[in-house]
């Protein structure tokens, strides 16, 4: 990497439901224009690690910092604090009632407050982007799993976010449609975004990611550049794990 | 062929009597309806608390309203109010308490239901697109939730104009009252005009009924989604 600014800051996080610990001690820098991709077992915390970057759970102790300034505090503006941190999640969720293009605008004029016919043409741009154009004007169920999900990427660009958090974003879509959306987040990684993202790709993983980052049982066991990862696995956690893609 | 019953909606204001009869029926309906959609939304929010208490005290007002027939219901508020505690409420003001009650009911459990099937990820999109509470609510959960409710609330409307028609047995002079009332005094001129009378009301009450069904027809369609 040419730069080391530090974007986002993970310090210590510890996280609780009350019945045994989530995360645990969980350090993690992700740096401007990296691409960080969270792999590990099913309930090993890394869903739960995105969500507490943008305030959807709460840590019980740690802190979060963006750009140097720590969100993770009692009094933290999420409202604000958002803008800043996009997601997209694994069920999409549009808003039903509204069309494709009053999805996108519907951040940027009620919560930045800006004009309808900038940020319009600036929407038709990003879903020409993504190869949806043609559809801004249809309602959610008219779309596919995958379009509804690369619409929903788009919502959350529009509002020109520091950093993207992607979480399990093809894990409810059938096979044929996973390909259109990992397509637009490679896209997405290659123009510089920094991203954190949660999948069970392994391929897309190493093709995405600067780094790969291994929960396990709620702690990271292991961060490496995806080559190392994938081919020299240190621990026999990880080892263990990607042993079960293997056929 | 000489005494066809119908003539006997045209003697005098009998038929002007029926519209009038008709308007009481409409008028407790709508006064009933637009309490219930108060309380009912009221009532709604409240169920979906997670409070215990709450949820036990709304459970059963909500049994026991559904169990009761409307007429028990009417006989108690209307007669047994009087003879318990000595208030004497009118055939129409008793009319009304019943179905409010009853609609409220109906209304809450409608109003429960369309907030609990949003989607708790409708929230958190909201959320993690910057949006405030207030905003999340005003923008995607009120219109979704108001989607799934008009359609339900409007079929309950008609259901309620048609339930009216208890109202007879406590003295309400609404249609159905009128008719018989225009039946009695042409029993012995026009013995055939009770099929005539009511037929007519059959239609009356289709005329109001029909169009608020085609209304929640239409919309139920146009916000399916």
């Amino acid at each position: 990497m040419e730069e080391l600014e530090k974007l986002l800051e993970l310090r210590h996080i510890h996280k609780d439901y009350g019945n045994g610990a989530i995360l645990k001690d969980v350090s993690l820098d992700i740096h401007k224009g990296e691409v960080v991709v969270l792999i590990g077992p099913s309930g090993c915390g890394k869903s739960t690690l995105l969500r507490c970057v943008n305030g959807l759970e709460s840590i019980q102790s740690g802190d979060i910092l963006l750009d140097g300034n720590v969100i993770s505090g009692k009094k933290t503006k999420w409202s604000e604090v958002r803008q800043k941190i996009g997601m997209v999640f694994q069920s999409y969720d549009l808003f039903p009632h509204m069309t494709v293009l009053d999805n996108i605008l519907l951040g940027p004029m009620k919560v930045q407050g800006r004009k309808k016919q900038e940020v319009q043409e600036e929407a038709e741009k990003l879903l020409e982007r993504v190869g949806l154009l043609d559809k801004k004007n249809a309602f959610p169920r008219q779309l596919s799993g995958g379009q509804k999900q690369r619409v929903a990427i788009v919502r959350a660009l529009i509002l020109k976010p520091e950093i993207m958090l992607f979480d399990e974003v093809t894990a409810a879509l059938d096979p044929e449609m996973v390909r259109e959306v990992l397509d637009v987040m490679l896209e997405l990684a290659k123009a510089g975004s920094t991203m954190m993202i949660v999948t069970h790709e392994m391929q897309f993983a190493r093709a995405v990611a600067d780094r790969i980052v291994f929960l396990d049982d709620g702690e990271i066991v292991e961060a490496d550049t995806p080559e190392n990862f994938f081919e020299h696995p240190k621990t026999e956690r990880a080892q263990k794990f990607l042993n079960t893609f293997l056929f | 062929m000489q005494d066809l019953g119908i003539k006997v909606l045209f003697m005098g204001n009998n038929f002007l009597r029926l519209l009038e009869g008709l308007w009481i029926t409409i008028r407790i309906s709508l006064i009933s309806v637009a309490l219930s959609v108060v309380f009912g939304i009221l009532l709604g929010v409240l169920m979906t608390r997670r409070n215990l208490m709450i949820k036990a005290i709304t459970k059963v007002y909500l049994e026991f309203i559904r169990i009761m027939p409307q007429l028990v219901l009417l006989f108690l508020v209307y007669f047994g109010l009087t003879k318990m505690y000595g208030i004497n409420l009118s055939g129409e003001v008793s009319a009304i308490v019943v179905f409010t009650l009853w609609g409220t009911a109906e209304m809450g459990d409608l109003v429960r239901s369309a907030l609990i099937s949003i989607p708790r990820h409708q929230y958190e999109s909201g959320a993690a697109l910057g949006l405030t509470t207030v905003q999340i609510y005003w923008h995607i959960i009120i219109p979704q939730t108001l989607r799934r409710l008009v359609p339900l609330a409007i079929n309950l409307t008609t259901r309620m104009i048609k339930t009216t028609s208890l109202v007879v047995l406590i003295g309400v002079v609404e249609v159905l009252k009128v008719a018989q009332q225009i039946i009695e005094a042409n029993r012995y001129t026009v013995p055939d005009s009770a099929l005539w009378i009511y037929g007519t009301i059959f239609f009356l009450y289709f005329i109001v009924c029909w169009p608020i069904s085609l209304v929640a027809g239409r919309l139920e369609k146009r916000w399916k989604s």
